[in-house]
């Protein structure tokens, strides 16, 4: 008995990756085991903890629940492509630090990567929409509050970026 | 300079976590063979026969081990870790189950194989032959004991202890008022986010053995792993990587897959590891909370307690392995800030065909505190008595201090209360929640047709338990400060809290400092991380050692800059003379200095070298009472516990129709002593907050009469997300603790110890109803407005400043 194997094409934080894998390998496992990332975590491999969370063609998605092959070709940002270009913490992960917003730091890659793909879509959120956009990720030491001034001070953050950007311009 | 010890200093371990840098178990070991496990689907049965055939040709297949295949102390039942009096009838499992499984998820067979999926393969085509037999499931099961788990444990009775402080029956039965409760507390468990994980590494050259798991405790495991598999201590290495969070669990220790990932990498001349899945972590790690418990109480008219007599019941599942702390914690612990009158408690420890039952943050005391808060509520309505005034009035007084309740704590030592002040938290407590004006608020809600309600809670927390933490602290010859203690990190900010207090003592930036933690290299004297104990052992032997090295660095520099050590200073790391600064030698020098050489490797080293400085001819080098280097090792070993306290008020809103609960404020005043750094203080508050909400509204283990675990999963098992979990409001106060040096009294289980009492007390406030059981579903609830309604439970409340006018109209009870 062997498994028959797929080669896999995508391009992960900007650089391109292949690898062989059998068809029912993980997104999640792809990218830790294979592709050698191994930010992106495993909390349930259920889809409910949301640790495992990364952006398919800027979109964020359960790594858990989705086979490698069924992203051959597209473009995947984890925990480690959310760093500015000149590798400074990006906005994001800059105010997770400063608003004490991780613990164990286990689930905090999906809530960064979630984080990202929101402030994309709602640059500007009040209190109650940031809380409503991490609650589909599991957190289990630091009780959400911190995470919620982190959505806040992102923002925050992503307009200064680029209040500059558009200075310099 | 700043004195960092105090300072909300933003964490130096979260650059790292934050660009996926951590190093969790599973990132370890990317070639390592990797295990799997056929686990028992039945709660109660004999194993007859385990027929591997099928599961041989799979490709990838490495070994296959059950039973009878194990050797030597490997094939022994795991060790029973905390060996207390009151247990009679110990039983702890075998690493793979010896004949007759006694949960579901108990281990029968480990696979090794190339990689998980192919391990996983092979697991389901080996087939177990059972022969089911009667599952015990829940307290009453266990003490009605028609069946039992073990043969040979008459009555499913484990461990069984009465502790009595004066003739509480007497007292109780002289009182003029005397009330009976029922209250219950259901499964839960810590359910960390990264679940556990063992990997090894097995040098055959080296007769050695390195293994990384995700645990709160390395070097026990160390001890345990060389006993176990009969190797020398100094030749096995235990590291804890980055921790995916603990809250107990982890600190369980040796798993049968601890042990069994090293035995079979020895074995096999490979590297092993096991990744938990969530669903193993369900039905194979450890749950806790589970506990029945009958309270009689005696109390004057004024509400304070003559007697106090508990009787109750703890679930500890099929084994015993870490033995009967959490009933001996409840058992301890429920008395809270109040001197209880007489007092007599028993516990009854009992075995059932479900998960094992170990600590889990709080460890016993989340339930002793629901009882013991929810009989002062009782109180309070019996003799319609403001319940803030009832807790007053029973309050253990700061001139009280030191407070000996004349029992005896979970560490074999006096339960002495060291310092706190509870009337006073009370007030700030009152102040912050608004509880004198809650009937206005009441009042205003009744009239928008809501329904809601107020409660408070109080309890003490004994920290900071023994037998010891250590520290080793070292000055580099390029001035970086290397601190190493050996206990473990899951979460708790330990490089930055540590780093301030170093930092502190030794006049040294903080940036300088690196803190290493649960890695056996380096250093091996250790207990662990649990029971809020981190920051007051290993803080305080931080501290001892970093006084230790200043001493001698003061010496150092005092004979290199002729002065007399008393007038030098350290400030920067620079060691320089009081008021004249100009006379100075920085750190990184005295540490060269420390160290007499013959061989000039750099520059730096040259100073240090026989020709480089003059020096006595006839003294040695290194005088008899010293040593080289700029190090020094110290220890922390406490007397006795520390006490903790806090109390929490919450107010809630309970749908009128659906009876969904809503959390709309939840207010905590904490004492945790001196605060290292308050922002990761308030950090621990937070998370712990959130597991008490979940505790009390959410989380349970839903187990069918036959013992299969229903909810073994995230869909099905309730946990908090950001939505469900209220805003904290938090007033910290600061009774600095006597019994160490930095007046630290620990902070990581106060946060989920009233969670349950303030809510039921809120949700009993706002239905007019007693709640005697936790957790509380809205359909619980909703079953209990119609049982209420229909005369069957007797209302409450309606004494309370709070509750003075105002209330919701209710159904006449049976009463």
């Amino acid at each position: 008995m062997s498994e028959e194997l797929h080669d896999v094409s995508v391009v992960v934080n900007g650089l391109p990756r292949t690898a062989r894998v059998p068809a029912r390998r993980l997104l999640s496992d792809f990218l830790r085991h294979d592709v050698g990332l191994t930010g992106t975590h495993v909390g349930c491999e259920h889809g409910v903890c949301g640790a495992c969370t990364v952006l398919v063609d800027s979109r964020p998605v359960r790594s858990c629940l989705l086979f490698a092959v069924g992203v051959d070709g597209a473009a995947i940002t984890t925990i480690e492509g959310c760093t500015l270009p000149d590798g400074e913490l990006g906005a994001v992960q800059q105010a997770f630090m400063e608003c004490h917003g991780l613990q164990c730091g286990f689930c905090t890659p999906g809530f960064v990567t979630t984080i990202t793909a929101f402030l994309d879509e709602q640059p500007d959120p009040s209190a109650e929409e940031a809380r409503e956009a991490i609650a589909g990720n599991l957190c289990r030491c630091t009780g959400y509050q911190n995470i919620v001034a982190a959505v806040l001070r992102a923002a925050q953050i992503q307009r200064e970026i680029t209040g500059q950007a558009v200075a310099e311009r | 300079m700043t004195r960092m010890f105090g300072e909300p200093m933003i964490r130096r371990e979260d650059p790292r976590l934050l660009r996926g840098e951590g190093r969790y178990l599973d990132d370890l070991g990317s070639n390592a063979l990797a295990a799997a496990f056929v686990r028992s689907p039945h709660a109660h049965a004999r194993v007859l026969d385990i027929d591997v055939s099928d599961a041989l040709d799979v490709d990838g297949l490495v070994a296959i081990y059950a039973y009878d295949d194990l050797l030597g102390r490997v094939a022994e039942a795991l060790p029973l870790l905390i060996p207390h009096p009151s247990i009679t009838h110990p039983k702890t499992p075998y690493c793979l189950a010896n004949g007759e499984v006694n949960h579901v998820g108990e281990a029968i067979v480990m696979v090794v194989a190339t990689d998980r999926y192919v391990a996983e393969d092979v697991c389901d085509r080996i087939r177990v032959d059972y022969e089911p037999l009667p599952a015990v499931v829940g307290v009453a099961a266990a003490r009605a004991a028609a069946q039992l788990v073990h043969d040979d444990v008459p009555g499913n009775l484990a461990a069984h202890l009465v502790q009595e402080v004066g003739d509480a029956p007497a007292a109780i039965a002289a009182a003029p008022h005397v009330l009976e409760l029922d209250l219950d507390v259901e499964r839960s468990a810590s359910m960390p986010m990264e679940g556990r994980g063992v990997y090894a590494r097995w040098d055959s050259d080296d007769r050695s053995l390195r293994v990384y798991t995700s645990t709160q405790t390395s070097t026990s495991v160390r001890m345990a792993l060389a006993a176990k598999l009969d190797v020398p201590v100094d030749r096995v290495e235990v590291i804890a990587p980055d921790v995916g969070g603990g809250f107990g669990v982890k600190i369980v220790h040796p798993w049968p897959e601890e042990v069994l990932v090293p035995w079979a990498a020895m074995a096999l001349g490979r590297e092993v590891k096991w990744t938990e899945d969530r669903r193993e972590h369900f039905v194979s790690s450890a749950h806790e909370r589970g506990q029945l418990h009958h309270v009689r109480v005696g109390f004057d008219d004024d509400g304070c307690l003559l007697g106090l007599d508990v009787t109750f019941w703890h679930d500890n599942g099929a084994y015993l392995p870490y033995g009967a702390v959490v009933p001996i914690i409840t058992s301890t612990q429920l008395l809270g800030p109040y001197k209880p009158g007489a007092y007599r408690v028993e516990y009854s420890s009992l075995y059932t065909n479900t998960v094992i039952v170990t600590p889990y943050r709080g460890a016993g005391r989340p339930q002793g505190c629901f009882v013991m808060e929810r009989t002062i509520d009782a109180i309070a309505d019996r003799l319609s008595l403001d319940r803030a005034v009832v807790r007053e009035r029973n309050f253990i007084q700061p001139s009280d201090m030191p407070y000996d309740h004349q029992l005896q704590f979970q560490d074999g030592r006096p339960l002495i209360y060291d310092s706190g002040d509870y009337p006073a938290m009370l007030e700030k407590l009152r102040k912050l929640v608004d509880w004198d004006d809650f009937a206005a608020y009441r009042e205003a809600a009744v009239a928008e047709g809501r329904r809601v309600g107020i409660g408070l809670a109080c309890y003490v927390e004994g920290t900071g338990v023994g037998p010891y933490e250590g520290a080793h602290v070292r000055v580099e010859t390029n001035g970086t400060v290397v601190v190493s203690t050996g206990l473990t990190t899951q979460g708790q900010g330990h490089q930055t809290a540590f780093a301030q207090i170093a930092a502190d003592e030794l006049g040294v930036p903080v940036a300088d400092v690196v803190v290493t933690t649960g890695d056996t290299r380096r250093f091996a004297y250790a207990v662990g991380t649990f029971a809020s104990r981190a920051a007051v052992m290993s803080g305080n032997a931080i501290a001892l050692a970093a006084r230790g090295v200043r001493d001698k660095a003061l010496r150092i520099a005092a004979e290199a800059l002729e002065v007399d050590e008393r007038d030098l200073e350290i400030v920067e790391g620079v060691v320089q003379v009081k008021g004249s600064p100009d006379a100075r030698i920085p750190l990184a020098t005295v540490a060269v200095l420390s160290n007499p050489l013959r061989y000039a490797f750099d520059e730096q080293a040259k100073q240090a070298t026989q020709f480089a400085r003059s020096a006595d001819i006839d003294r040695p080098p290194v005088a008899e009472d010293d040593e080289p280097g700029l190090e020094f090792t110290d220890y922390y070993s406490p007397s006795r516990s520390t006490f903790a306290n806090g109390m929490h008020a919450a107010i809630v809103e309970t749908d009128p129709d659906t009876a969904e609960i809503t959390v709309l404020r939840y207010c905590v005043v904490h004492d945790c002593g001196t605060l290292v750094n308050p922002m990761i203080v308030e950090g621990q508050i937070h998370g712990g907050v959130a597991q008490g909400v979940g505790g009390a509204l959410l989380e349970r283990m839903v187990y069918d009469e036959n013992g299969q675990l229903l909810n073994a999963s995230f869909m099905d098992f309730l946990m908090p997300y950001a939505t469900e979990v209220p805003v904290v409001e938090t007033d910290h106060m600061e009774t600095p603790s006597p019994l160490n040096p930095l007046g630290i009294k620990g902070a990581g289980e106060a946060g989920v110890i009233p969670g349950m009492a303030v809510l039921a007390a809120a949700i009993e406030d706002a239905e007019g109803f007693r709640i005697t059981r936790m957790p509380i579903s809205p359909s619980e609830l909703f079953g209990l407005r119609e049982r209420f309604a229909a005369g069957e439970i007797p209302a409450v409340g309606g004494a309370d400043e709070s509750s003075a006018v105002g209330q919701v109209p209710r159904p006449r009870s049976a009463r």
